[in-house]
């Protein structure tokens, strides 16, 4: 019965943020942080309670640490059916802390309409967590979209204008028309996934555990992944189809921007690893060459294009197209080391992409630009956040002490066993990591000073924020094993499915 | 044929109604009141929806040959005359209040034509033959121009009621040509003659030509690209409460008796007539949604965007097979009740009647600001038109997608998903517009006290049912899953 309350804690709590703007802006805050501080120390508890070498793998019906479900259209076979193992309590974890610091850190930001903007807030968590948990296919869709809508609000409603004069409003727009469009494409794949189980089996089902079972002809079975593959995608985002992502970053409010690249973008990870490559995992097994080729060429365009950036928002929602090219690639590697590492580079990237945004907004908020250009010398000018600025601007460029380390060169390793060249040449993401990341550091606090008046620094709540995921993230870095354990089960599985598939295919060849 | 007590029971809602007219002209005839009227024809439209509960108890049943009232008919039947109590209460707040803010004529005969035109619709949906198929779209449609032209010291309304009434008439003509011209090779005007006689021997061209013809007609009374022409002109022009009609209770009408058409004759699915089908469904919504994009008018828009759905809806009537005429049926529902939600809005943002309605797009800018709980209800609407999940558009758009997968229809799915993201653009932006900072200019609003009155409390139950069907489902399904000829 806990898995619902995952959800629904962030959603009443939207609510009562909503009707609680009547009485004062500050206790809608404070409801929001409770909802958020709920979600997160219900997760962590689950964490620590649960025996998470439970996991779906081949061969066996899929085992949980916890399961909820109930009948919902029964006309479909559609259940509620919530299940929680390794994998999803971490991506959970992530989401209940990005949560909580997105209500921080628009503490101060956001000043009108307080409560429909929590309402927004929370019920993208809430949709969130929903992705994460759900195990029915018809519901998994409608988390999918369900997160849409609020998130559309969020960077409508609240967004900044673009530095090229570009409106939030078709920012918003854009990022919506993307996802909704392919999300139909995956609605498709899901429906014609379930009338070829309900062939063969006379069961009308959208469950996972009896979709796993479904026999596939080849052809099928690789156009069926391409609709769930284009979703997923579209969501990475995988280069083709990345350039919603820039646009709603840097249009969108800290908070906005903080969900989007922190959680949003890890529910596409997630579902890739759900849901494509054990439905489908001789499909992926074919197609994982184009994949980890779609990969290596995120990280380089994701890096290069981040080097040319001049808005900083733009250059940190680059930087993650290329951070996110490293995932895609350790899922399609079918190696155990490289899915592992994936599933740390998610939290990782969570972590300091994130706390870079939240710099980022704080910076908006004394400066009241985001250009590079207008930017300079402001090493001099206020203490603490550049020498934070730093950290992160490490950390996302993997200095080892740092998760991101760790993740990258989990996959790097992993990836390298069987697919040496695309490792090599993954590698180069580093070096322009760099780049960019120094790059960027050296634009807006080095060099001549733009005026001399000293600015704010940062608060305790600004401070504790960014000072606690930078703990976080050594902490990831150091001592990734608790991670790693969690997860172990869930990627064996997940490995097995992919691994099984990939080795017939090199003997067929 | 003899006459019955069952045959009567299961005619009672057509009786029903058709007597509630009858009530209410001569009540007019004795005494002018607004209020009376309205009162009147609500209270008999409420008796015609319960009088389908008897009717389900004798069905199915043949009622002389032109109709057989099954459940089908009930299903749509109900459908029809409940969006038609809707339309009547948004009336009643359109056109004001007893004192002198208001509709300056007559107020009193518009009820009657709703009813007259209700009554079409029945007829319509239980018709099992091209007579009583004709006879209901005459019905359904002369009272509607009327409706149309309702405001006639408006110029626009007249245009469209003449228009309406002009091109109307010219798909009756259609309609009617192809009628002979499949008499002519079946010998036979009931829809199971026509489907068993052509079924017996290879469709002669005869045959294929009036069935084309056929569906032009039709087309025309569903506004389908190309013969779409007259519906944004006709949807602004029109008072607002007669398009919510319009684009509820006629066309469900018009697409049932296609439905019954299609699936008991299997001339129209074969040959040239399939693909014509198929051109139109594509034409349809692809049209529609482009041509919704320039609007800046919410009643022209939600014309395009009607044309669209019935679009989507073609893709579900061509898949024919499989949970297709269930997917029609839950669509139909779900399409209408998000119409009625949209033109309610409108409705309510133009009451009382002020000469012009209150549907350019500038006019319902900041208005959460303003009306928090009417924008929720015409965001939601936007929102289900769009088919995001949580409303009940979504289970109509799934519906129809799983016809579409069942039946392997892809380049109609094809058609649907892009259709579905340029949709998405002009939805988006009306809804952004509800949410903006509210312009200084002058600005017209709904009553403070809207949901207050009969209309207000529809609209809220109809959104308040918007939400709950796009959560719970299940009963909405189960109905249409027992609806069969």
């Amino acid at each position: 019965m806990i898995l619902p309350w995952l959800i629904l804690i962030p959603f009443i709590g939207g609510l009562l943020c909503w009707q609680g703007e009547r009485f004062g802006a500050v206790l809608t805050r404070w409801i929001a942080l409770l909802s958020m501080t709920l979600l997160l120390g219900l997760g962590l508890w689950l964490w620590g309670s649960a025996d998470f070498s439970l996991a779906p793998a081949p061969g066996a019906a899929p085992a949980w640490a916890y399961e909820f479900q109930t009948p919902w259209i029964a006309r479909f076979g559609i259940s509620i059916h919530l299940a929680l193992d390794g994998l999803s309590v971490l991506m959970v974890v992530l989401t209940g802390l990005l949560g909580v610091l997105s209500v921080v850190c628009s503490w101060n930001e956001i000043q009108k309409r307080v409560g429909f903007f929590h309402l927004n807030l929370l019920w993208i968590l809430s949709g969130v967590v929903g992705v994460f948990l759900a195990v029915d296919l018809f519901l998994f869709f409608f988390f999918w979209e369900v997160m849409l809508v609020p998130m559309y609000f969020l960077i409508a409603l609240w967004g900044h204008s673009g530095s090229t004069g570009k409106s939030r409003i078709n920012a918003a727009t854009k990022f919506f028309i993307y996802t909704q469009a392919s999300g139909l494409i995956m609605l498709v794949a899901i429906l014609a996934l379930v009338f070829v189980h309900f062939e063969q089996s006379g069961v009308l089902t959208f469950n996972y555990a009896d979709l796993l079972q479904t026999e596939l002809a080849p052809g099928t079975e690789y156009l069926l992944m391409l609709g769930f593959f284009i979703a997923f995608a579209v969501k990475f985002p995988v280069v083709p189809v990345h350039s919603w992502l820039p646009d709603a970053h840097a249009q969108a409010p800290t908070a906005g921007s903080v969900d989007l690249a922190g959680i949003l973008l890890k529910t596409a990870a997630y579902g890739m690893i759900r849901f494509c490559l054990p439905l489908f995992p001789n499909a992926s097994a074919e197609f994982a060459p184009i994949a980890m080729g779609l990969g290596v060429f995120a990280i380089v365009y994701g890096a290069l294009a981040a080097f040319a950036q001049t808005d900083i928002k733009r250059l940190i929602a680059y930087s993650s197209v290329s951070h996110m090219g490293f995932i895609l690639i350790a899922i399609y590697s079918g190696s155990l080391l490289a899915l592992q590492g994936a599933v740390v580079q998610m939290l990782a990237h969570g972590l300091s992409a994130a706390a870079l945004f939240i710099l980022s907004g704080q910076l908006y908020e004394r400066l009241h630009t985001r250009d590079f250009r207008a930017m300079g010398g402001l090493w001099g000018r206020m203490p603490w956040l550049p020498a934070i600025s730093l950290f992160f601007a490490a950390a996302a460029l993997g200095l080892p002490g740092t998760g991101n380390f760790v993740g990258e060169i989990l996959v790097l390793l992993g990836t390298f066993q069987s697919q040496p060249w695309i490792a090599v040449l993954a590698t180069s993401g580093l070096v322009l990591g760099s780049v960019y990341a120094l790059c960027m550091i050296h634009r807006a606090y080095f060099g001549p000073a733009k005026a001399d008046s000293a600015l704010t620094g940062l608060d305790s709540r600004e401070l504790a924020m960014v000072l606690g995921l930078a703990v976080l993230l050594i902490l990831l870095g150091v001592y990734p094993q608790p991670v790693l354990d969690t997860s172990a089960a869930s990627m064996q599985g997940v490995q097995q499915w992919l691994g099984a598939a990939l080795s017939q295919l090199e003997s067929a060849r | 044929m003899e006459f019955t007590t069952q045959h009567l029971t299961a005619l009672l809602p057509l009786l029903v109604t058709g007597a509630t007219a009858v009530v209410v002209m001569l009540a007019i005839a004795w005494k002018r009141h607004h209020g009376q009227t309205f009162l009147l024809s609500v209270l008999g439209l409420n008796l015609a929806l319960l009088a389908i509960i008897p009717a389900l108890g004798v069905t199915p049943l043949e009622v002389t040959p032109l109709l057989r009232i099954d459940s089908f008919a009930a299903y749509y039947s109900a459908l029809i005359i409940a969006a038609t109590l809707a339309c009547l209460t948004l009336t009643h707040a359109y056109l004001g209040g007893a004192s002198g803010k208001g509709y300056p004529g007559n107020r009193e005969e518009l009820y009657l034509l709703m009813l007259l035109a209700c009554a079409g619709g029945i007829v319509l949906v239980s018709a099992q033959h091209l007579a009583g198929l004709f006879i209901g779209l005459e019905l359904l449609s002369v009272p509607t121009y009327g409706l149309i032209a309702y405001a006639f010291f408006n110029r626009r309304s007249l245009e469209a009621g003449i228009k309406y009434m002009v091109l109307s008439a010219a798909g009756s003509a259609f309609l009617l040509f192809g009628m002979a011209l499949l008499y002519a090779e079946s010998g036979s005007l009931s829809f199971a003659a026509i489907g068993a006689s052509l079924a017996a021997g290879a469709p002669a061209q005869l045959v294929q030509i009036g069935v084309g013809m056929m569906l032009v007609g039709l087309a025309f009374k569903l506004s389908l690209v190309p013969f779409h022409l007259w519906t944004p002109d006709v949807y602004e022009g029109a008072p607002a409460p007669v398009a919510a009609f319009l684009a509820t209770a006629s066309k469900v009408a018009v697409f049932a008796v296609l439905l019954r058409l299609y699936q008991i004759s299997p001339a129209f699915a074969d040959g040239w007539p399939g693909h014509l089908l198929s051109l139109l469904a594509v034409a349809s919504i692809l049209v529609g949604n482009l041509l919704a994009l320039l609007q800046n008018n919410l009643k022209r828009l939600l014309g395009y965007s009607s044309i669209a759905h019935f679009g989507y809806l073609l893709i579900a009537l061509i898949a024919s097979k499989g949970i297709a005429s269930e997917a029609i049926g839950v669509y139909l529902f779900t399409y209408v009740l998000t119409s009625l939600g949209a033109f309610g809005v409108i409705t309510l943002m133009s009451t009382p009647y002020q000469g012009r309605d209150c549907d350019a797009l500038f006019e319902y800018r900041g208005l959460f600001w303003r009306r928090p709980y009417l924008t929720a209800v015409l965001a939601t609407m936007m929102l289900s038109l769009a088919g995001i999940p949580l409303t009940a558009g979504f289970i109509g758009k799934f519906y129809v997608v799983a016809a579409g997968v069942e039946s392997q229809q892809w380049w109609l799915l094809g058609a649907l998903i892009l259709g579905s993201a340029i949709a998405v653009f002009y939805y988006l932006r009306v809804m952004v517009t509800l949410f903006l900072v509210e312009p200084s200019l002058q600005r017209r609003d709904a009553p403070l006290h809207w949901a207050q009155r009969a209309g207000g409390i529809m609209l809220l139950v109809v959104a308040g049912l918007t939400l709950l069907l796009g959560v719970y489902p299940q009963p909405l399904l189960a109905v249409a899953q027992n609806v069969g000829f």
